[in-house]
C-alpha cells in the first residue's frame, strides 16, 4: 500500500496521547492505594492538556486524508459495521473524557463518589480516568481493527496488529510521561521510565513477532486465481492503460526493495533499541528522556510507514506491466 | 431476488477496448457527473475509468496464448467494500444487487478501495469521491429507451457479443445458462466475496458435421432425396456437395 502521511501522523499522535493518558491515570491509581505519593492536581491536569494537544493534532492530520472533509460528520453513522466509523466515534469521545479528566483536576472539581473499604476515596476524577482508560483502549482497538479486519491484506490481518498498536502507543505515551514528570514531578520520573522500559520491550517483541510472521506469509491470491486461468506460466502483457491510474498510484509504496530493507532495521533501532538504551542510562534526566521520546516518535513514524508499505494488496496482481 | 451481472466470454473477447471507451463515454456524460481526465492531451495523462481490458500471455512462446481480460466491478454478492464504508455511501441495492456509491455521501477516505481485492474502485481526483461501475443503472431502467438498448453500454458496444447481461439468480436467464453450460467461473474465489460477474473460459470451438446431418440416415418414407451430385465441371451451390 502507499503510506499516507495523514494516517501515519494520525495513528502515531493519538497513540502517544492515549499512552500518556494511560500513564497519568496509572499513576493516580497507584497513588490512590498509597503505593506512590499523590501528586498535585496540576500534574494530572496539565498532563491532560498535552494528551488533548496530541489527540487534536491527530484529528487535524486525519482530515488531510479525506477528499471531502466537509462531510466528515457522516462518518459516524455506520458504527454497526465499520471500524473506521467506530474510530470516528471513539476519538472524540475519548477527547471529551480526557478534557473532563483534566478539568476536574485543574479546577478541583472532585466530588467524592464512593469510599471503598479501607478508606480509599473514589472521586469524580478517578471515575473519569477509569472511563477514559476504557475509551483509550477502545480507540486503540478501533484504530488497529481498521487494518486488521481487511482479510486479504494478510500482513495486517492478525491479532498482532491490535496488540502492537496498543503496545507502541503505550510505549511512546509512557516515555513522554517520564519526560513530562522530570519537570512536573521529578520524583515520579523513575516510575514512568520503568514502565516505559517494560512496555517498549513488549512492543519490540510484538513488532518482531509480526515481522517474523509477515516474512513467512505465502500469498493466497495468485495471478492464476486473479484471472481464473490454471496455467503455471502467465504473464501480463498490458494492464490496459499507459498513463497510470488510481490503481497504480495508491496501492504501491513506490520505493525500491533496498529502501524497504534499510527502513526496517532503521525503525527497529529508532523506535525500540535506542529509546531502551536511553531510558536505561538516563533515568530522570530531562534531556535524555526528551531525546528518547523524540527518537522513538521518529522511529514510530518510520514503523508506521513500513507497516503500510509492507502490505501487499492483491489488486496489484492486475497491475504489473504497462505494455 | 434479482442479481444483475455481466458474464464475459473470454473465448470471444478480441481485446478491442470498445467496452472501455463506450463505458467512459456513457458514464462521463450522465447525470451523476463527469469522470475526470487529468492532462488528457499532455504528458502523463490519467483519468477515471470503470472498465479496463487487460492482456495476458499464457504459456511460453511459441506455445503461448493471448488472453484479453476485461475487468470492471464484479458486483459481489457479499461485497467487502460495503460494510467498511463509514458513511454508508457504499451500498448494495436490495432490488437488483448492484453495488453503488452515493457520491453525495462519500467523504473520499478510500477505505473501500483498500477493502476490494479486485482493484475496481477508482478515486476521482477532481470530484474527490470514490467512483465505480454502476452497471449503467441510469440506462438499464430508462423507459424512454427501446427495450433492446436497456443494457449496460459496454454490452451494447461489444462487437463480438463477448459480454452478456442479465439476472444470474434466474436459472432460465441467458447468463445463468452460459455460466452453467460453458464453465462460468468467478475471480479470486478464495476470499468468499461471491462475485456476481462471471467469466467464461477459453475453450476449443470445433464444428463437426456428421454425414447424417447432411443426408438423413433414417429416411422412413423415402421422401428425402439424395443430395445432388453435379458433374465435375459443373459449379455447385454449396461446398458440401462438391467433389
Amino acid at each position: 500500500m502507499k503510506p499516507a502521511f495523514s494516517v501515519i501522523f494520525l495513528t502515531t499522535l493519538i497513540g502517544a496521547g492515549q499512552g500518556l493518558f494511560l500513564a497519568l491515570f496509572t499513576h493516580q491509581l497507584y497513588a490512590l492505594f498509597g503505593l506512590l505519593p499523590m501528586q498535585s492536581d496540576a500534574f494530572y491536569g496539565y498532563g491532560s492538556v498535552i494528551v488533548l494537544l496530541l489527540l487534536a493534532g491527530g484529528l487535524v492530520a486525519s482530515f488531510f486524508h479525506l477528499g471531502r472533509p466537509e462531510r466528515a460528520w457522516r462518518a459516524a453513522s455506520q458504527w454497526r459495521t465499520s471500524w473506521l466509523s467506530r474510530e470516528v466515534i471513539a476519538l472524540p469521545a475519548f477527547m471529551g473524557v480526557a478534557f473532563l479528566f483534566g478539568t476536574s483536576h485543574l479546577f478541583g472539581i472532585r466530588p467524592e463518589i464512593v469510599t471503598l473499604p479501607g478508606g480509599f476515596v473514589v472521586d469524580l476524577s478517578l471515575l473519569l480516568g477509569a472511563t477514559g482508560t476504557l475509551l483509550a483502549f477502545s480507540l486503540f482497538v478501533c484504530t488497529a481493527m481498521i487494518y486488521a479486519c481487511l482479510r486479504f491484506l494478510r500482513e495486517w490481518h492478525s491479532p498482532l496488529t491490535v496488540i502492537n498498536y496498543i503496545l507502541m502507543g503505550g510505549a511512546s505515551g509512557f516515555v513522554l510521561a517520564a519526560f513530562y514528570a522530570t519537570y512536573a514531578a521529578p520524583t515520579e520520573a523513575d516510575f514512568f521510565a520503568g514502565w516505559a522500559i517494560i512496555i517498549t520491550l513488549l512492543a519490540f517483541v510484538g513488532r518482531l513477532a509480526s515481522l517474523w510472521r509477515n516474512a513467512r506469509l505465502k500469498p493466497t491470491s495468485t495471478i492464476q486465481t486473479a484471472i481464473g486461468v490454471k496455467h503455471p506460466r502467465i504473464s501480463q502483457r498490458s494492464m490496459g492503460l499507459m498513463g497510470g491510474s488510481f490503481n497504480t498510484r495508491d496501492f504501491f509504496h513506490g520505493k525500491s526493495e533496498a529502501f524497504l530493507r534499510t527502513i526496517k532495521p532503521g525503525f527497529l533501532l529508532l523506535a525500540f533499541v535506542l529509546p531502551l538504551a536511553l531510558l536505561a542510562i538516563g533515568l530522570s534526566s530531562p534531556v535524555v528522556l526528551g531525546f528518547a521520546f523524540i527518537l522513538q516518535y521518529l522511529g514510530l513514524l518510520a514503523e508506521r510507514w513500513f507497516f503500510f508499505a509492507q502490505a501487499n494488496h492483491p489488486q496489484n496482481l492486475y497491475y504489473q506491466t504497462i505494455g | 431476488m434479482t442479481q444483475l451481472a455481466l458474464v464475459i466470454d473470454l473465448n470471444v473477447c478480441v481485446g478491442c477496448h470498445a467496452c472501455v471507451t463506450s463505458c467512459k463515454e456513457w458514464n462521463t456524460s450522465g447525470s451523476a457527473g463527469p469522470l475526470c481526465d487529468e492532462r488528457p492531451y499532455d504528458e502523463n495523462p490519467t483519468g477515471t475509468f470503470f472498465n479496463r481490458v487487460q492482456t495476458y500471455e499464457i504459456g511460453t512462446f511459441p506455445n503461448s496464448e493471448t488472453l484479453h481480460f476485461p475487468k470492471s466491478c464484479l458486483h459481489c454478492e457479499d461485497p467487502p467494500c460495503v460494510p467498511v464504508c463509514p458513511t454508508g455511501a457504499s451500498y448494495k441495492r436490495k432490488e437488483d444487487g448492484i453495488v453503488l456509491v452515493d457520491y453525495d455521501k462519500c467523504i473520499g477516505c478510500k477505505y473501500c478501495s483498500w477493502a476490494c481485492p479486485y482493484g475496481v474502485r477508482e478515486f476521482d481526483e477532481e470530484r474527490k469521491v470514490m467512483t465505480k461501475c454502476t452497471l449503467c443503472v441510469d440506462r438499464i431502467y430508462d423507459m424512454s429507451m427501446p427495450e433492446a438498448d436497456r443494457k449496460p453500454s459496454c454490452v451494447k458496444a461489444c462487437p463480438t457479443s463477448a459480454r452478456l447481461f442479465g439476472d444470474i439468480h434466474d436459472p432460465e436467464s441467458a447468463v445463468s445458462q452460459a455460466i452453467r453450460e460453458d464453465g462460468g467461473y468467478a475471480l479470486m474465489p478464495e476470499w468468499g466475496t461471491h462475485p456476481s460477474n462471471h467469466y467464461l473460459p477459453r475453450r476449443k470451438t470445433k464444428v463437426k458435421i456428421h454425414e447424417d446431418e447432411l443426408e438423413r440416415a433414417d429416411n422412413p418414407l423415402k421422401l428425402d432425396q439424395q443430395l445432388p451430385k453435379p458433374d465435375k465441371d459443373q459449379s455447385t451451390m454449396d461446398d458440401v456437395s462438391a467433389w
